[in-house]
């Protein structure tokens, strides 16, 4: 599905602090499979899945999708790639404060200019799903850390992407709100989404729902299971 | 110098224009400069998000040219009272000789902007953003005609003293005056229909040529520019020598402005806002045509140029059509003996 | 182009709601916008009502008026003086006419006497204006004595008080008959203040007054044309002063816009950043900031539009009153009829909508380039 050769990703380049976060990347990440990057805080975990999501370009080497080299696109056909085939959970939910649960979702919509009454109804069939039709209303600030979350996994359904990109999920969830997480992964697993996701909860990377588990240090692969 | 508010308003405007792209040239510069679409760098992906700003900018640029194009004219009417001899904007106009060539500069200055966006629109949808140097090389030399566009239009204003004798279009446009207006009007009435009619119904064909095609034939793109600024030319030459005169009603009253007041209910914005708008779309399709068989641009121009072919066929269309109507309704009689 | 259209009501809506989350942020701008506009359509609205009171007032005076000077100076127009002037081709009509300036010690003003060409009041009564109704308390068929220049005491029986319709003129005119007009002022006999001339074709005034200097060198034709275009211009000149002081406040007002855009809070820069991050384009953050600043000018500009409407056509601009009027101090109250001019409107947007659109323009642009992945970055 995804194929980064070579990537190396430099912050404040030519300056005094210019940093490496990612030094030579090579990995594939498999189509209907989940992937885990795991690694220590500083690892390169996340500037990776930045990469790999299209948020951010590789300073140096290949990213491919499905075959076709996007790593030279400018920004805003990566935006577009973005919102059609990648879905984020991130780490802090990131719901934007004063709106409903409902507007929310669909926000991810806006851009598309889909007919409303589609978003809309496509939101409520997700949040069915996710057992929260009845907060559908609810300002996101008035929702558990839970429902929250879950808020958070429609909006990145909403578009029906291919390729779901998930933060540190569970990091900000107790252990039973964890292992939810953990069952919502499994079933959208079963749909034939590809998922890629960093993690050092137990939890997650030792869990059966998680195909491939790939260790992280220094901006650098160190094999997995 | 006449301490106006509207004239105040319009040098406010231009001089926002130009400081606009005299702050964009050093970017431009370095867009020419460092521009590679390959790297990954810091600098490139700056680059790039500048683009952002200066397509916004040119936006604005060409909105505000066409809000001042109106406010000059509208402004013109006014101050017709001001001066005597002058009746109305064509005699605010002639009060020197930078009034005429201040409005063509901002017509074409409009022009010129809404070909540049159109560039600028291919441009961005192509992933290589094939023409970012053109565009910024072209850019580069718009701006000393904006400075030039402002720079006329400030002589005019300078040079605005109330009380001049001035001819309005009464004298201006009567027959044997050897100035370029005056020969319009001084062409009968049916070789410039001949002229208005042909002209209009050729950019109209070559519209649809190139529009059908879906947009795919360079040389109709090409032709469709050109029938478009001819088009233009004829329909304001045929506004002069007989349109005018079917809406005032009165067979020697040949004047491109009256038409705008309120006494003949605005009817002249029907005229020239279809008008600029199709002769915009018309421009901006053979704009665009050098840059068809760049491989980026191969599928993006034809649909983009069958889109402005379309928006100009029936800009053109409407322009006859309601001229035509115009005509039709008025109970002047140009062509009884013809 | 539907797909365009919802996509634009989108944005609208994206931005409303955001509007309405940080409503006091946005409102402080807001008042400062409004009131930029309210000052500037005031200040327009008036000088342009004005300049229609003065046509209005015009159109029904005389096409030419003649006087005579003497050293200089304005002198009476001696008998005899007329025959000289009426072999002149394209005069339709000519008349002397009889008007001065009295001092009131009791009101402390200047009262126009006059002697109207038309309906002329009857013998000891007189027609008088609405400001000297007002002042001394008079109303008709009121008794009024005024001292004459001589010290003699004159009685009067007001017969009429003229409409309130253009009372820029009228608030002060006195209207009576020949014969008193001329014991009041002890006025020679076969003299007059000045000649009125009407001239039917508007093309011919011009050679009439070239006419007239030519076989009376003393005198001193003026056209209305002429005063008409020094009224326009004397009101755009003081329009366009007004204007130009009031420069430094949409500079200030520019400023502050400029310093509100960039000044995004930490909550409005997260936002952005998570709207990139789900997909939402440079040019889409940029649109929705641009369809923000068109609300927030519409509303600003219609509301401080209104607000300058009833100020200057209710309240007859009480605030700009005495810097822009500013020829006699005897109107006390005058209602100018309402009129808005797309000119002026026109204008006023390019002085406050133009500023604001280039002030936030870079603030925007800054905005909207937020990296999409700072929200993972944390």
């Amino acid at each position: 599905m995804i194929k980064l050769q070579g990537i190396r990703k430099a912050f404040n380049q030519g300056r005094d602090n210019e940093y490496w976060a990612l030094n030579g990347i090579d990995l594939h990440v498999e189509a209907n499979k989940v992937t885990a990057l795991r690694g220590p805080s500083g690892s390169g975990k996340t500037t990776l899945l930045t990469i790999v999501g299209c948020l951010a370009r590789p300073t140096v080497g290949r990213v491919s999708l499905m075959g076709e080299d996007i790593s030279g696109l400018p920004e805003r056909f990566l935006t577009e790639i973005r919102r059609r085939r990648f879905g984020f959970i991130f780490q802090q939910f990131n719901l934007i404060k004063g709106l409903s649960a409902l507007d929310n979702i669909i926000l991810p919509g806006y851009p598309t200019g889909r007919p409303r009454h589609e978003l809309l109804a496509r939101a409520d069939e997700l949040l069915a799903g996710l057992k929260l039709g009845h907060r559908r209303e609810a300002k996101v600030e008035w929702l558990s850390g839970g429902e929250q979350q879950r808020v958070a996994i429609c909006r990145a359904l909403i578009n029906d992407p291919e390729l779901l990109i998930a933060d540190e999920p569970t990091a900000n969830l107790d252990s039973h709100l964890a292992r939810e997480f953990m069952a919502i992964l499994r079933d959208l697993a079963a749909q034939g989404r590809t998922i890629l996701l960093t993690s050092h909860d137990p939890l997650v990377v030792d869990s059966a729902v998680v195909h491939r588990v790939v260790d992280m240090r220094d901006g650098k692969l160190q094999g997995g299971r | 110098m006449i301490f106006q508010p509207a004239i105040i308003a319009l040098l406010l405007a231009s001089a926002l224009c130009v400081l606009g792209l005299a702050a964009s040239a050093p970017f431009a510069f370095e867009v020419m400069r460092r521009w590679d679409i390959r790297s990954g760098s810091e600098r490139q992906l700056q680059l790039e998000r500048r683009t952002y700003l200066f397509s916004t900018l040119l936006t604005l640029v060409l909105g505000l040219q066409l809000a001042a194009v109106l406010l000059f004219v509208f402004n013109a009417e006014k101050m017709s009272g001001m001066f005597v001899g002058a009746m109305c904007a064509v005699g605010t106009l002639n009060v020197n000789a930078f009034g005429f060539p201040a409005l063509n500069a901002k017509i074409a200055v409009f022009f010129l902007a809404a070909m540049w966006l159109a560039i600028n629109h291919v441009d961005s949808r192509a992933h290589d953003y094939p023409l970012v140097r053109i565009k910024y090389g072209l850019l580069l030399l718009m701006a000393p005609l904006l400075a030039a566009s402002a720079w006329i239009e400030l002589q005019y204003f300078l040079g605005l003293k109330a009380d001049v004798i001035t001819s309005c279009c009464g004298s201006l446009f009567s027959e044997g005056s050897p100035t370029l207006a005056a020969e319009a009007s001084a062409m009968a009435p049916l070789p410039a229909m001949w002229l208005f009619y042909g002209s209009l119904g050729a950019a109209i064909a070559l519209a649809a040529w190139h529009g059908l095609g879906g947009g795919r034939s360079r040389v109709a793109g090409y032709a469709l520019a050109t029938a478009s600024a001819t088009a233009f030319v004829a329909t304001i030459a045929g506004i002069l020598s007989f349109v005018s005169l079917y809406i005032y009603e009165h067979p020697h009253h040949h004047c491109p402005f009256c038409i705008l007041k309120p006494e003949y209910g605005y009817q002249g914005y029907w005229l020239y806002v279809p008008l600029f708008f199709a002769t915009a779309a018309g421009l901006a399709a053979g704009a665009v045509q050098p840059f068809a068989r760049i491989a980026s641009l191969r599928e993006i121009v034809p649909g983009f140029s069958r889109r402005l072919a379309a928006i100009a066929a029936s800009g053109f269309a409407l322009t006859a059509g309601i001229a035509t109507l115009m005509i039709w309704q008025s109970r002047l009689m140009l062509l009884a003996q013809a | 182009m539907k797909l365009w259209l919802e996509k634009q009501r989108y944005l609208i809506d994206y931005t409303l709601a955001s509007l309405a989350r940080r409503k006091a942020r946005n409102l402080g701008l807001l008042l400062v916008y409004t009131l930029l506009v309210f000052m500037l359509a005031s200040v327009t609205l008036y000088t342009h009502a004005l300049r229609q009171e003065a046509a209005r007032v015009l159109a029904s005076s005389p096409e030419v008026i003649v006087q005579r000077m003497v050293a200089g100076r304005h002198d009476l127009i001696p008998p005899g003086y007329m025959e000289k002037i009426g072999r002149i081709r394209g005069v339709q009509k000519m008349e002397g006419r009889l008007w001065g300036y009295y001092y009131d010690t009791v009101t402390r003003a200047n009262y126009t006497f006059m002697v109207p060409a038309v309906s002329v009041p009857a013998n000891n009564e007189i027609i008088v204006g609405p400001a000297l109704e007002r002042s001394r308390g008079l109303a008709r068929n009121n008794g009024v004595t005024f001292r004459s220049y001589s010290g003699k005491l004159h009685s009067f029986v007001i017969a009429e008080v003229l409409p309130q319709a253009s009372e820029l003129v009228s608030a002060d005119l006195v209207l009576m008959s020949e014969e008193n007009f001329r014991a009041f002022f002890d006025y020679p006999v076969g003299h007059y203040t000045d000649i009125a001339l009407s001239v039917a074709n508007p093309q011919e005034v011009r050679n009439v007054a070239l006419k007239l200097a030519a076989a009376l060198p003393d005198a001193r034709p003026i056209l209305r044309d002429e005063v008409l275009r020094t009224y326009a211009s004397i009101f755009d000149w003081r329009e366009g002063i007004v204007l130009a002081l009031l420069s430094a406040a949409i500079l200030a007002f520019g400023i502050l816009a400029w310093e509100k855009a960039s000044g995004l809070s930490a909550e409005e820069k997260r936002e952005i950043g998570i709207l990139k991050a789900i997909g939402w384009e440079t040019g889409d953050v940029i649109k929705m900031k641009f369809w923000e600043g068109l609300l927030v000018s519409l509303t600003a500009f219609l509301v401080g539009f209104v607000a300058a409407y009833v100020h200057v056509f209710h309240f007859a601009a009480a605030l700009f009153e005495p810097v822009l009027k500013g020829w006699a101090v005897l109107y006390p109250r005058f209602q100018l009829s309402p009129h808005i001019d797309g000119v002026q409107v026109a204008t006023l947007f390019f002085f406050t909508v133009v500023p604001y659109a280039a002030a936030v323009l870079v603030p925007i642009w800054k905005a909207a380039i937020t990296d999409p992945d700072t929200v993972m970055r944390g």
